[in-house]
């Protein structure tokens, strides 16, 4: 039996532990522009890779100054910055939802934003507090497979979807954020007994659970389930991948301020002590400007929230037609309780 | 049984005990974090988080779930290591490359496959499917590399004396595994504890969807901490009761001259079932989730064909994985050989130090690292030497293990010929200890090599800014829903995971 020599080895481990290592010193200086430097800004996304990076870097060109993004999972990204304290590397926080945005606002990490750049978006899509903004809005929508279902058969409320009828033939995913954002939302509205009713007869009625929006959807465009509680923007996003003749379901925004049709956004905040704040107070004007709002209404299929811009999608219905219900989104954040719900109804 | 070893008592020289505090300090750098995070809202808010009944209720399914995949990792890996070592099957080196590369199927990615195949599988049986299939070469390593240590004599003996050769493995080669099978079954008990991709995506809620749930509903990081404690406390328990079941027996042969390799068991008429048997695992761990990987590429339109990228990304998650294994190994050598060598309660301590924090999810870890390294290292701060540390935090037990499991084999008389011919405690390590273990420690230097490869949460948030692995890709590519663009990402994890896993078989023959 032939052993690894001792000298080899430990050749081989000083070299993988060094090797690295020396080439981090090397590109050290470049990389340590955060804190403190006028001239760079560093965003924290939580927003995925794919979707933003092409705006981010058109946002670099019209800042003027060497952004940094780091992208990760925006509540895991909010943990971060909230570790790091005053010696934040995030000059601005770019989140997927309002909560990780609310949870920096009550610790009084973000920095107030102007009032010109706070009128440009209705008061429910931004802080109570005025530091951090909406960018673009997604919204609850029911997806529906035409094959079986009419288009005037489609309930109008998501509480008939807990009926007989649809029994065994509704999807749903949920362990998604948005999905758990919506139940918040029923919370708020109708109270926390209706909404722990309404789980519990959606999971009686044979409700089929799914990993995440896009396998509901599929299961509606499959014929799985007739109908689908999903984000409005997952099946403008396949109408653009395959075309519209390719995809068989069809959306119904649910009309009356019903739940079903709450409205999440993405949003933007400035961290106060990253001394960046110049540089990030261009940035987020830059995400206000029709340019980029326009990115997110053509390439995430979002609606944008700036005034005076609308989304160029075809079939999407106007923003300010949506009946969406009223609510603060701030109060979203007692989501953990939503969560304790899902559990003792036995939905995650 | 020989008798136990005589160096047992002593104190450990201070060669290794120097650096062997340093790597237990290190691994304990998550308990600092947790105590300050913890008490934050003094110790009655941190007691009602812990002592709420859903919290029990959670550690017992959490419990329940590790028993279950700890057993069926111990059937799989043990089997397989024999199969491999021992027996003339054929193919027996592929076969044994085969059973490394599960390690590198990000959990969540095997809880998706497996979901996509049958949405009914959702649930605890699901759960323990997946996480027993990503696992159980935490077992099959350290006892294949036990297996081809022992002595044959023994076995020869038994046989000799009229032992069936089903009795003789029992009675003989079994007890000879303990360490090595133990040593991997903690892991995997560690692992089970501390994992969220699974357990989440199938929906069997654990003690770790609690703390994930603090963390991204309430954004709170106290209750985080407090039950993280929880988990530190299951992991004490748990390395005390693995301690226990080493028993008093030594596992070094004691007679003379050079043990001889093992003669293969014929396997005869069992031939076709034992083939079956390590087909069947190979295709459940293997091919299953490469062939769900082929399908996402096939169906899916998203595939971006960006080879050099792809590239680019393995070979910095070569590069960055090689030296968190490398790293790691060197420190888990001291606190690996002082558990071995050594009784008493400073060993003890520095072996369950080593051990502490890893049930502790990723994410928990990671944040820790953030807290220590801004205020105290804040020019390394999402550099790559502390990305390489957090790596050594996360795995140390990974290589503590193999390597403990390791020097346990080689006979301790030889470190007293070599103390009586005059030579120092550090020569003694360099020159008969560390050789002699080196297959076992060469073993847990290529585990640890694959899991620093498919590390998530602490990866993400320890980076450098802009830099990528491929399992932040994979993560980037299937959280935008673009399944085909992840696919070849998760295939290059585990065929580079294929590369360790071949070069140890190099060595065997």
């Amino acid at each position: 039996m032939r052993r690894p020599s001792v000298r080899r080895m430990t050749a081989l481990v000083t070299a993988t532990v060094l090797l690295p290592a020396l080439a981090a010193c090397g590109s050290g200086d470049k990389d340590s522009g955060g804190e403190g430097d006028a001239s760079s800004l560093v965003i924290y996304s939580g927003r995925n890779e794919k979707l933003v990076k092409p705006l981010l870097d058109k946002l670099e060109k019209a800042v003027g100054a060497e952004v940094e993004v780091r992208y990760g999972d925006s509540a895991e990204l909010a943990a971060q910055i909230l570790e790091e304290g005053d010696r934040t590397k995030a000059g601005l926080f770019f989140s997927q939802d309002a909560g990780a945005l609310g949870a920096l606002s009550k610790e009084g990490m973000l920095r107030k934003l102007p009032s010109a750049t706070l009128d440009q978006v209705d008061e429910a899509y931004r802080g109570s507090g005025g530091d951090w903004v909406g960018l673009s809005g997604r919204v609850r929508v029911i997806a529906y497979n035409p094959d079986q279902v009419g288009e005037d058969e489609v309930p109008d409320s998501v509480f008939d979807v807990v009926k007989p009828e649809w029994k065994g033939k509704v999807g749903f995913a949920p362990t998604n954020a948005s999905f758990q954002a919506f139940v918040t939302g029923m919370r708020v509205l109708k109270g926390d007994d209706a909404t722990r009713e309404w789980l519990q007869e959606l999971k009686a009625n044979g409700a089929r659970t799914y990993a995440h929006n896009l396998a509901t959807l599929d299961a509606v465009e499959a014929g799985e389930v007739s109908l689908g509680l999903v984000n409005h923007y997952y099946w403008y996003e396949r109408v653009a991948e395959k075309g519209e003749d390719k995809v068989n379901s069809k959306l119904h925004f649910l009309p009356g301020e019903d739940p079903g049709a709450l409205v999440n956004v993405a949003g933007a905040g400035i961290l106060k002590e990253s001394g960046q704040s110049e540089t990030a107070q261009k940035a987020v004007d830059y995400l206000l400007s029709k340019e980029a709002q326009t990115y997110f209404a053509d390439r995430t299929k979002e609606y944008p929230l700036a005034a005076g811009v609308t989304s160029s999608v075809e079939e999407l219905p106007a923003f300010e037609s949506l009946e969406s219900p009223d609510i603060d989104l701030g109060k979203l954040a007692s989501l953990q309780e939503t969560l304790a719900m899902l559990q003792d109804v036995g939905l995650v | 049984m020989p008798r136990r070893a005589r160096t047992a008592g002593r104190r450990p020289p201070l060669v290794l005990l120097v650096p062997a505090c340093v790597a237990a300090l290190f691994a304990l750098l998550p308990l600092g974090y947790l105590a300050v995070r913890a008490l934050e809202r003094g110790p009655a808010f941190a007691w009602d988080v812990v002592s709420d009944e859903r919290t029990l209720e959670l550690l017992g399914r959490s419990l329940g779930l590790t028993v279950v995949v700890v057993a069926a990792c111990l059937v799989l890996g043990i089997s397989l290591a024999w199969l491999t070592v021992r027996t003339a099957l054929p193919g027996a080196r592929a076969w044994s490359v085969l059973a490394t590369l599960p390690l590198a199927v990000p959990s969540y990615v095997a809880a998706f496959a497996w979901l996509s195949a049958e949405p009914d599988l959702a649930g605890f049986g699901g759960a323990a499917l997946a996480l027993t299939l990503v696992s159980f070469p935490y077992v099959h390593l350290p006892v294949a590399a036990a297996l081809r240590g022992i002595d044959p004599a023994q076995e020869e003996v038994a046989r000799s004396l009229g032992h069936g050769p089903l009795r003789t493995f029992v009675r003989v080669t079994l007890p000879q595994l303990r360490p090595a099978a133990a040593g991997g079954a903690l892991l995997v008990a560690l692992y089970v504890l501390s994992d969220f991709g699974a357990v989440s995506l199938m929906r069997y809620d654990t003690f770790t969807r609690a703390i994930h749930t603090s963390y991204r509903a309430s954004f709170d990081r106290t209750p985080a901490a407090a039950l993280s404690v929880v988990l530190v406390v299951m992991t004490v328990v748990l390395v005390a009761a693995e301690a226990r079941t080493r028993g008093r027996a030594g596992h070094a042969r004691t007679g003379t001259g050079t043990a001889r390799p093992a003669l293969p068991v014929t396997l005869g008429r069992w031939r076709p079932l034992a083939l079956l048997w390590c087909g069947a695992v190979a295709a459940v761990a293997v091919a299953f989730p490469l062939g769900t990987l082929g399908y996402w590429l096939a169906v899916g339109s998203s595939a971006g064909r960006d080879l050099g990228g792809l590239a680019e990304t393995a070979w910095a998650t070569f590069a960055v994985a090689a030296a968190g294994a490398g790293l790691t190994t060197v420190l888990a050598l001291p606190v690996g050989v002082i558990a071995a060598r050594h009784r008493g309660r400073g060993a003890r301590l520095l072996e369950q130090a080593a051990y502490a924090g890893h049930a502790l999810p990723g994410i928990t870890v990671a944040l820790a690292l953030v807290f220590f390294a801004v205020r105290y290292a804040y020019p390394l701060y999402q550099q790559l030497p502390l990305l390489i540390c957090a790596y050594a935090v996360l795995f140390l037990p990974v290589a503590v293990a193999a390597t403990r499991a390791a020097v346990l084999q080689a006979q301790p008389v030889l470190e007293d010929v070599a103390r009586s011919l005059g030579r120092r405690p550090w020569q003694v390590l360099r020159e008969v200890t560390v050789p002699l273990a080196a297959p076992g420690v060469a073993a847990g230097a290529a585990l640890t090599f694959v899991v620093c490869m498919k590390e998530l949460p602490a990866t993400l948030l320890l980076r450098p800014t802009g830099m990528d692995t491929l399992a932040t890709r994979l993560w980037t590519e299937t959280g935008a829903g673009s399944f085909a663009a992840a696919a070849p990402y998760a295939a290059a994890l585990i065929l580079l995971a294929a590369v360790p896993s071949y070069l140890l078989g190099r060595h065997r023959t």
